[in-house]
């Protein structure tokens, strides 16, 4: 699913997060989303998916306003995977990924088999297949967000938001979900827009990078355009190293802190 | 299977609180005498005190357990209880108005206990409005209100203070005296807001999640907050306006409904009703046999007895906050 953000200003009550913000994902694309602390990543990510009003502008979803969705035909195309989250206590896995299923949901609310076969394909692809009646609170960090992940896959969207899907995760659970990621890619044909902390990841698994600096778009393309020695000092005012992998993909080695102190 | 054994508590304790009291009968003379309607004295008191306040009780106690159900969703708080909403507050200083200002209108108790319950809970969440309800901010704003509100009762009782007698068993939840008409005056909101808790009881679920993520499932998240604290609001009004401000059962009904049935609203809100209606009449039957011939009110026994049991449970079963 295509999306396009036209001239996109919001924020929270009289504060200003996102100016004039624009860029387009095209279909069947994975983009990462990277800036500095408070840029406005999340606030973007929130008004793409109709946590928050936009003061101005536009978002497209395959050239259709998101404002003439009604909220179910929207959660049905669009699924979305916030950092702020409740885990209800006694919650098991089966239970949270069979919520997914809400906006398809039928009369009296009770699943059906199509439903039951997506949920099953979800878990399975997930592996948390043996862990389906655990309940949350009794998983590690890396299964909890796996498990948080298939329920937004059980919305079977075109279009995924992830907000920070492998913070506060070790190396090898990232790739994990990193991979899960791109494996949903290639399999459905999933777009995917996320914020992602670590640049060296963001870099190697995505099509385009968008790199974001006080409430604006700084650039926006493929990784090797957009991760360079310049736009590492302009945006995250760190002095940066940039190599290439055998693929021609960018990885950065962060040497220190640019910012200037006027105390020095 | 734990649904019927819930619903077996629930007749036992309707069968233990019918049989015992003042007057003692064996199950099948209760069932003849209701059967001959001979208008005998033991007729009298089965028909006119016993049945209807063992039914009334069982309403109050389902319908404290549905609010508190509710409440912990929406708030997403363990700790949330019908009172925290402000309705035992404004439903206590209405009826305490009542009874020590205006004793010649008792038959107003009812309803004046009712609308001062959804009164303050209306406050409670306009005071809690800002582009949006936040949970932490209705919390806040309902211990705020309870508190001011409570503030007030005590002031009408302390310059009433020759009167307070009778308030006590109000304000510490009774169901001595209560007739036909009690049941008559609250069951159509009960079961009103039984039903609505039951219909949207699937989106409470997805609520739980937090708001962020109940937006991504395409729920409407303000519209369906209000419709779920109308709900708890107008249970736990009618409630507290039948028995005074019974505490507990809204706490703890919930959560041993929890450890039996799991944490989905769809099952987990008949469950708590069925135990809700079960704690209120086993505490008050007990309150009826311990000391004859005066009884103590299903408020004391319930919060005598609760806790201990509570916490014995807690310990026994693993249970993550």
């Amino acid at each position: 699913m295509k999306l396009e953000v036209n001239k996109l200003t919001g924020g929270y009550g009289a504060e200003l997060v996102l100016d004039g913000v624009e860029f387009s994902v095209p279909s069947g694309a994975i983009v990462s989303l990277v800036g500095p602390n408070g840029c406005g990543k999340s606030t973007l990510l929130k008004l793409i998916g109709r946590v928050l009003r936009p003061r101005a502008g536009d978002i497209l979803l395959d050239g259709r306003s998101l404002s003439a969705f009604r909220g179910g035909d929207c959660a049905r195309c669009l699924a979305m995977l916030p950092q702020h989250r409740h885990e209800p206590a006694g919650l098991s896995v089966g239970e949270l990924v069979a919520y997914g299923r809400f906006p398809h949901r039928h009369a009296l609310g009770l699943l059906n088999d199509d439903d039951r076969r997506i949920v099953d394909e979800v878990l399975a692809m997930t592996r948390l297949t043996a862990l389906r009646s655990r309940h949350l609170s009794t998983l590690s960090g890396g299964e909890r967000q796996r498990a948080w992940i298939a329920m937004t896959l059980a919305q079977t969207p075109r279009l995924l938001l992830l907000d920070e899907p492998t913070s506060f995760l070790d190396i090898c659970c990232q790739f994990e979900i990193i991979e899960l990621i791109k494996e949903l890619n290639a399999r459905g044909g999933t777009t995917v827009l996320m914020v992602l902390h670590d640049l060296n990841l963001a870099a190697a698994c995505s099509d385009q990078m968008i790199m974001m600096k006080e409430r604006k778009v700084y650039c926006a393309g493929a990784p090797r355009n957009v991760l360079t020695v310049q736009n590492l000092r302009a945006v995250f005012e760190i002095d940066a190293r940039v190599n290439y992998d055998d693929a021609g993909c960018p990885y950065c080695l962060a040497m220190g802190s640019a910012r200037k102190r006027d105390h020095a | 299977m734990a649904f019927l054994a819930l619903l077996a508590l629930c007749v036992l304790a309707f069968m233990f609180s019918v049989r015992f009291g003042e007057l003692r009968l064996g199950l099948p003379e209760i069932v003849t005498t209701l059967w001959r309607r001979d208008g005998g004295l033991d007729y009298q008191i089965l028909w006119h005190i016993r049945l209807p306040r063992v039914l009334l009780g069982a309403l109050v106690g389902a319908s404290f357990a549905v609010s508190g159900v509710i409440l912990q969703g929406v708030l997403r708080n363990p700790l949330a209880s019908p009172g925290i909403i402000g309705v035992s507050a404004g439903g206590g200083l209405a009826g305490i108005v009542v009874m020590v200002l205006l004793p010649r209108h008792g038959g107003a108790m009812v309803p004046a206990a009712f609308a001062g319950s959804l009164l303050a809970a209306l406050l409670v969440y306009v005071l809690s409005w800002k582009r949006g309800v936040s949970t932490i901010r209705l919390i806040l704003a309902g211990v705020a209100v309870s508190a001011m509100l409570g503030a007030l009762s005590s002031a009408v009782l302390l310059f009433n203070a020759e009167k307070a007698g009778g308030v006590l068993d109000f304000t510490i939840g009774s169901l001595s005296t209560r007739s036909w008409r009690h049941v008559e005056q609250v069951w159509p909101y009960m079961a009103l807001g039984l039903l609505m808790a039951q219909a949207l009881c699937g989106r409470l679920n997805i609520l739980a999640l937090g708001d962020d993520v109940a937006v991504g499932l395409g729920l409407q998240v303000e519209r369906v907050r209000v419709a779920l604290l109308a709900t708890a609001a107008l249970l736990a009004a009618a409630a507290v306006s039948a028995v005074g401000l019974l505490g507990f059962v809204g706490l703890i009904a919930p959560h041993l409904a929890r450890m039996v049935i799991g944490s989905d609203n769809r099952f987990l809100l008949p469950a708590a009703a069925l135990l809700g209606a079960t704690l209120v009449m086993a505490c008050d039957s007990v309150g009826r046999v311990v000391m004859p011939p005066s009884e103590l009110p299903v408020g004391i026994i319930m919060a005598m007895v609760g806790p201990p049991f509570f916490l014995w449970l807690l310990r026994k079963v693993s249970y993550e906050a």
